[in-house]
């Protein structure tokens, strides 16, 4: 028995480990199954998840996430911050796809107070939200073949990760924490050399993406543990709050900049991905499509990109730009305003949802009339995700357990809050 | 006859006195329930060939202090066939007896609802896994309701030791 000073390790009978754990598992076998906690220190979880495995011999018998290692109480934080200050604590949830988190949030805002942002603004958003898109699917399928053992394609993918996060740095100064959504249109208006460089960038990725596919699509090894691996059934899959890639890989035709547009989505062509296995293949093959489909709305986004003003003129909710600060001594009202108290927002409540990466993310919003949110909201698409889990792994080994966790694509982060 | 209007007149011929209320903000249909009814109106708007709100995308609660009933719960129900969101709301006054859960209807449902618990307080009747989710499990209070304080922690000096410690929760010898 290993021992450090006076600290032993104990054995545990399963009550003792169930109450511990505090995942309120069912156990099927005492006598005769392995508990494993798998996690929450695990390069295969995607963070800080663990997961309470009921092993027969290899095969997955039962398994119960335990979350909440990242919990950060960002609702509640947002609670203490005006409409604009937190925004910033967005970015941090899904810390992958923070446009997409701005943007859900901000649309949110926007429907409450009632105004909207110019067409430019719209144009901008949609395609910073689809470059955001390409960067958190290349995490996914980067880490997804990592947990399959294809260390090469992990390695490809980061790296134009990397390129589309300095396009982020162009627009925004951050790679990662952007911030760049405001109420009423965007930070600033997008720089010179943003647009060659998207350009750039539509030209040289549809080859890397060949490259992906080669490595992975037809690969005997990746399909062996790809196909017919966590199926979940179309029904299932809809009871279970399923949303994004995966639901479309059960054969559910829903993505919500299609049926209900927001920010000009309507305006761009695009076909939506489906696929009716339901398995982690499946999956694989909707988000690679996926990436496809983003390049279309891309190229379409920087071919009608209008021109105009980037911030909406209602200048109760906007800031004024600098320049105006010394000529008008309205300006120089509103500029103080609004960066000591902030707009005042009505009485109310909306809830908006985007189609992030991950699937339906949601902002949950209610105004009192102050100019902090009484309560903020979030559906993370990772949390209710993470429901579908123990359905996908029941009756399959360890190893698919690892497979199927990769497919869904959770974030911890965004599962916490 | 738009849509929000119809499943307004479709619950009303199905469950009279169910709805408590409509509010129509910002483009959105909100319809409140009475607490009582919630279960069966989610069950018929479910199951009902015309209204298929088969999709529920998220179970979220509102703290209204000082307001009674304080508590109220939203369940924001989607229908992938006809394409439409639409809000319930109901009022609860007592958080330890809320609402009937909604696990038999869609099984997400109870995933929801031990968020809502954890965070706020309110408990679904019927539901068995409501336990501390992403709180510790020994934690004291709902940190999401309006009179939990956002931190700011007593720091102990030399001078007022004993007192702040009285006062923090771990377990003393």
């Amino acid at each position: 028995m290993l021992s450090t000073g006076s600290d032993t390790i104990q054995e545990l009978t399963v009550e003792e480990l169930r109450a511990k754990v505090g995942t309120g598992m069912e156990i099927a076998n005492e006598e005769e199954h392995l508990l494993l906690s798998m996690g929450p220190q695990h390069p295969s979880t995607h963070g800080v998840l663990r997961l309470l495995v009921e092993l027969d011999g290899e095969t997955v018998v039962n398994l119960a996430p335990d979350i909440g290692f990242l919990h950060t109480g960002i609702e509640k934080s947002m609670e203490s911050k005006t409409f604009t200050k937190a925004l910033v604590m967005t970015d941090r949830m899904d810390y992958l796809s923070p446009m997409s988190n701005n943007l859900g949030y901000i649309l949110a805002v926007e429907k409450l107070i009632g105004i909207e942002a110019p067409p430019r603004a719209q144009a901008i958003r949609v395609i910073l939200a689809e470059l955001q898109r390409v960067a958190s699917h290349l995490v996914w399928l980067g880490t997804h073949a990592l947990d399959l053992a294809a260390m090469s394609v992990f390695l490809y993918c980061f790296r134009e990760r990397e390129y589309i996060l300095d396009l982020f740095e162009m627009v925004s100064g951050q790679r990662m924490m952007v911030s760049y959504f405001r109420p009423g249109g965007v930070w600033r208006d997008l720089p010179e050399e943003f647009i060659p460089a998207v350009r750039h960038f539509l030209d040289f990725f549809p080859a890397r993406l060949a490259d992906y596919e080669a490595l992975l699509t037809n690969n005997p090894i990746f399909l062996n543990r790809a196909k017919g691996v966590g199926i979940i059934s179309r029904d299932d899959a809809v009871s279970l709050g399923l949303t994004g890639p995966s639901l479309r890989a059960s054969g559910v035709q829903w993505d919500i900049r299609k049926t209900q547009p927001y920010s000009g989505y309507e305006q761009y062509e695009f076909d939506v991905p489906v696929r009716t296995d339901g398995d982690v293949y499946s999956r694989y093959q909707c988000r690679i499509e996926e990436f496809h489909q983003s390049l279309r709305i891309l190229q379409q986004a920087l071919d009608k990109l209008p021109d105009g003003p980037v911030n909406a003129s209602d200048r109760k909710y906007v800031p004024p730009p600098r320049a105006e600060l010394g000529r008008s001594m309205e300006a120089v009202i509103h500029h103080f305003k609004l960066w000591t108290e902030g707009f005042k927002a009505p009485e109310g409540f909306v809830y908006q949802s985007v189609e992030s990466p991950r699937g339906e993310f949601a902002c949950y919003l209610r105004g009192d009339g102050g100019s902090k949110p009484a309560r903020v909201h979030f559906r993370a698409p990772s949390y209710v995700n993470l429901a579908s889990l123990p359905k996908m792994a029941k009756n399959l080994f360890m190893a698919d357990l690892v497979a199927i966790i990769g497919s869904i694509d959770i974030v911890l982060g965004e599962i916490d809050r | 006859m738009d849509r929000d209007q119809f499943v307004v007149e479709k619950i009303n011929a199905a469950i009279p006195d169910a709805i408590e209320e409509i509010l129509d903000f910002r483009g959105e249909r909100t319809i409140f329930i009475h607490q009582p009814h919630i279960k069966a109106v989610c069950q018929f708007m479910r199951d009902d060939a015309d209204l298929q709100y088969n999709f529920l995308s998220d179970i979220c609660a509102d703290d209204m202090l000082p307001d009674f009933p304080r508590f109220a719960v939203n369940y924001h129900l989607y229908s992938i066939p006809n394409n439409h969101r639409l809000r319930l709301r109901v009022r609860v006054e007592d958080p330890d007896e809320g609402p009937e859960t909604m696990g038999t209807i869609w099984t997400i449902a109870t995933w929801l609802e031990m968020e809502v618990w954890d965070l706020m307080g309110v408990r679904f009747r019927g539901n068995t896994s409501l336990r501390r989710l992403f709180l510790p499990e020994d934690w004291q209070g709902h940190p999401l309701r309006k009179d939990y304080p956002l931190g700011y922690e007593d720091v102990q000096f030399s001078f007022n030791w004993e007192t702040i410690d009285a006062k923090k929760p771990y377990a003393k010898e």
